[in-house]
């Protein structure tokens, strides 16, 4: 396997909840992340799936250093980024750059494309010379397939697409080794969706990025991941290659995430067993104590309240050569046959018709 | 090949529609000029039935619905041309009386957001009561009672306890049930479920959908269920009418049209998203952008972003061609299309 570059050490946020105006007493904290480890790899694709509320939006602020751990550690390249500031900060934030959900709020609409995707220099001067700044801006403009004359443009001369490119050429601008994308493309349109996707796969190529990729929809997930985490309030549930956490799912909360998922297959209505949870996500501030799914885990025991389950390959299939052998943290986990259904066959895409054929 | 136009799908059907929607246009006059937003929908919905209109952001599926509703925002929207039959009887005739004691008695909608759509500073129950006041003048105490019945009917936990809470102390697939019991309220015979389970988590949408596709089933109304989500039509839907740039693109029945579509749009669609079974490699993008509504091209409106395009998709706005007589695509090059 590749070498890791960034490492994240038993991750903890809590936001503070208070209460009073002027002595403002802690009553309680919202555990938006709470003891979360993985590694990023060089040049691959680590996913992030959990519904909302689970912290996965935290987790990418973290690692940005917008917000500062309760505790943790996110190691770079062998320095601590939560300890760092100053000049130390500034330069690990050169290379860990993030891209937005929403391309109409996170562009701002007085700045020209240019501006915007240019303003990284201004902060790492280093980077590019003010006299190249204009080329490079326009060279990141056809990178990511947008016109290089468009450059004095505003945001709103362009769909939500086109800005998605803008934000992703923003987040090249500084060549960063890392770039945490925080549901990129769930604000688009089914058919420009895939061509934001298929952009961002062509420069991971290019660039050699390692991508942490955070979203809800588990098809787009899969397609582009290596790896897959899947987050339940604030913890991993579930961590594996793709193949494991998508066709040999052991935690009950990944199997029960997957029947749910509407597949764009008619038939799969039929033969399909789809687990439908009850109720819904606890609240953050207040989780159940012991495994946080239990309340809604059809399998859980007396156990289950009072032993938080660990994320480490389940003694059941520990040593098996089984796809099977992932990290899961659950006390009963276990295999689930057809947890996704097969889909029908791909549809060929439209192609051109041979001339004779035309009426 | 037929060249002759049929509105969709409705003549392979033959027992009468609940609602006919004949060849309704709906412009929007605003600053910039005239955005032609539906132009020339049919479609029909069955009791018992769920159609689902797909497309994208400004296809014109929503307008549509909230022209069925009559709750579009005029001016700057107009219904220029067409015909709305509801049972029958063309809602666009109707004097604003009549049109109101038909919608939520007889037609009620869900819209996406519950949270916008709930009144934050009335309790919920009061919101369902009001329905039974209004419509059918029953007293407070009586319309409570109501209102905690729709509330466990739509599952609610500790509806008793919760009748007198806000929305905003609802999660939001709880608000969504809200949606649902209100438009359930008065039994109607038509819901339009405008992307009902687009703001909720998966696992909250399948509790959702479910309860809806229950509900209906009980009820035997009629669902327009418009959505963007084809997984989502694939697992509900009946018929489906994919619509792009104001018009019908392709209608079929559910089963057929993920096996083989008729249309480059729709096939473009389906082999755009991304498979949760197995690791696709590239995925086929449809090139291009969506139409600007102020300026949708001559002939047929995908052509710009149609591999399939011809000279004459250039010029001829293709009709609804019948495919079988359960289909029907509007595309120069079904056939094509369908074998290729």
């Amino acid at each position: 396997m590749a070498e890791s570059i960034l490492q994240v050490r038993g991750l903890v946020k809590h936001f503070p909840l208070t209460q009073g105006i002027l002595f403002k007493k802690q009553v309680g904290a919202v555990q938006a992340v709470d003891g979360v480890d993985f590694d990023l790899y060089a040049g691959e694709t680590l996913g992030i799936v959990g519904e909302s509320g689970c912290g996965k939006s935290t987790v990418a602020k973290l690692l940005m250093n917008l917000e500062r751990p309760t505790a943790g550690e996110i190691i770079f390249k062998g320095d601590d980024i939560t300890k760092l500031s100053g000049r130390a900060l500034k330069a690990v934030r050169r290379n860990i750059q993030m891209v937005f959900q929403d391309p109409y709020t996170s562009l701002n609409p007085r700045m020209t494309v240019g501006d915007i995707i240019g303003e990284p220099y201004e902060i790492h001067p280093e980077v590019a010379p003010k006299g190249e700044r204009r080329k490079k801006v326009q060279d990141l403009l056809d990178v990511v397939g947008l016109n290089p004359e468009y450059i004095n443009r505003y945001p709103h001369q362009f769909s939500g697409g086109q800005r998605q490119r803008i934000g992703i050429a923003r987040g090249l601008a500084l060549r960063p080794e890392i770039i945490v994308a925080d549901e990129p493309v769930s604000a688009l349109d089914v058919s420009v969706q895939a061509q934001v996707i298929n952009l961002m796969e062509r420069l991971q190529d290019e660039f050699s990025l390692s991508y942490m990729f955070i979203a809800h929809d588990l098809s787009i997930v899969r397609h582009i991941s290596d790896r897959v985490g899947v987050m339940y309030l604030g913890k991993i549930v579930e961590i594996g290659d793709d193949a494991q956490i998508y066709e040999h799912p052991t935690h009950p909360y990944t199997q029960a995430l997957l029947s749910a998922v509407p597949v764009p297959d008619p038939d799969a209505r039929e033969h399909r067993e789809r687990i439908v949870l009850s109720g819904d996500v606890p609240s953050p501030a207040n989780p159940p104590s012991g495994c946080r799914f239990r309340t809604r885990c059809w399998k859980a025991q007396e156990r289950c309240a009072f032993e938080i389950p660990l994320l480490a390959v389940p003694a059941v299939f520990r040593g098996l050569d089984s796809p099977a052998a992932h990290d899961s943290a659950c006390h009963f986990a276990e295999e689930k046959p057809t947890v996704v259904p097969p889909e029908a066959p791909p549809v060929e895409p439209p192609h051109e018709p041979p001339p004779d054929k035309q009426p | 090949m037929t060249t002759t136009e049929v509105s969709a799908e409705g003549t392979a059907r033959p027992s009468a529609p609940l609602l006919d929607v004949r060849d309704l246009h709906v412009e929007f006059r605003t600053r910039d000029g005239v955005a032609r937003a539906v132009n020339g929908v049919s479609y029909t919905v069955k009791a018992a039935e769920t159609l689902a209109v797909l497309g994208e952001s400004g296809s014109g599926k929503s307008v549509t619905a909230q022209a069925i509703m009559g709750i579009l925002d005029s001016p700057p929207g107009f219904v220029t041309k067409g015909e709305i039959l509801f049972q029958g009887r063309d809602l666009l005739t109707m004097n604003a009386e009549e049109r109101r004691k038909v919608r939520g008695a007889k037609m009620a909608m869900i819209f996406q957001d519950a949270l916008s759509a709930l009144n934050p500073v009335m309790s919920v129950g009061d919101q369902l009561a009001e329905m039974f006041i209004v419509h059918e003048g029953l007293s407070r105490k009586d319309s409570k009672a109501k209102a905690i019945e729709l509330m466990d009917r739509v599952r609610i936990p500790a509806a008793r306890e919760r009748v007198g809470q806000y929305p905003h102390q609802f999660s939001g697939g709880m608000r969504q049930r809200i949606m649902i019991a209100m438009a359930l309220a008065l039994e109607p015979e038509l819901i339009i479920a405008d992307e009902p389970t687009t703001a909720l988590d998966v696992t909250v949408q399948a509790q959702v959908m479910e309860l809806l596709a229950e509900l209906q089933r009980e009820y035997s109304m009629g669902l327009i269920l418009i959505t963007h989500d084809l997984g989502v039509v694939a697992d509900v839907a009946d018929y489906i009418a994919v619509m792009y740039a104001g018009r019908i693109v392709e209608t079929s029945p559910v089963h057929d049209i993920y096996r083989r579509p008729a249309h480059p749009y729709t096939k473009g669609l389906l082999a755009s998203i991304p498979r949760l079974d197995q690791k696709g490699q590239e995925l086929y993008a449809i090139k291009g952008l969506p139409p600007n509504l102020l300026h949708i091209p001559p002939g047929c409106a995908f052509n710009p972003r149609c591999p399939m395009a011809q000279a004459v998709c250039r010029t001829d706005e293709p009709p609804l061609y019948d495919v079988s007589p359960t289909r029907a695509s509007a595309c120069h090059f079904w056939k094509e299309c369908l074998d290729g």
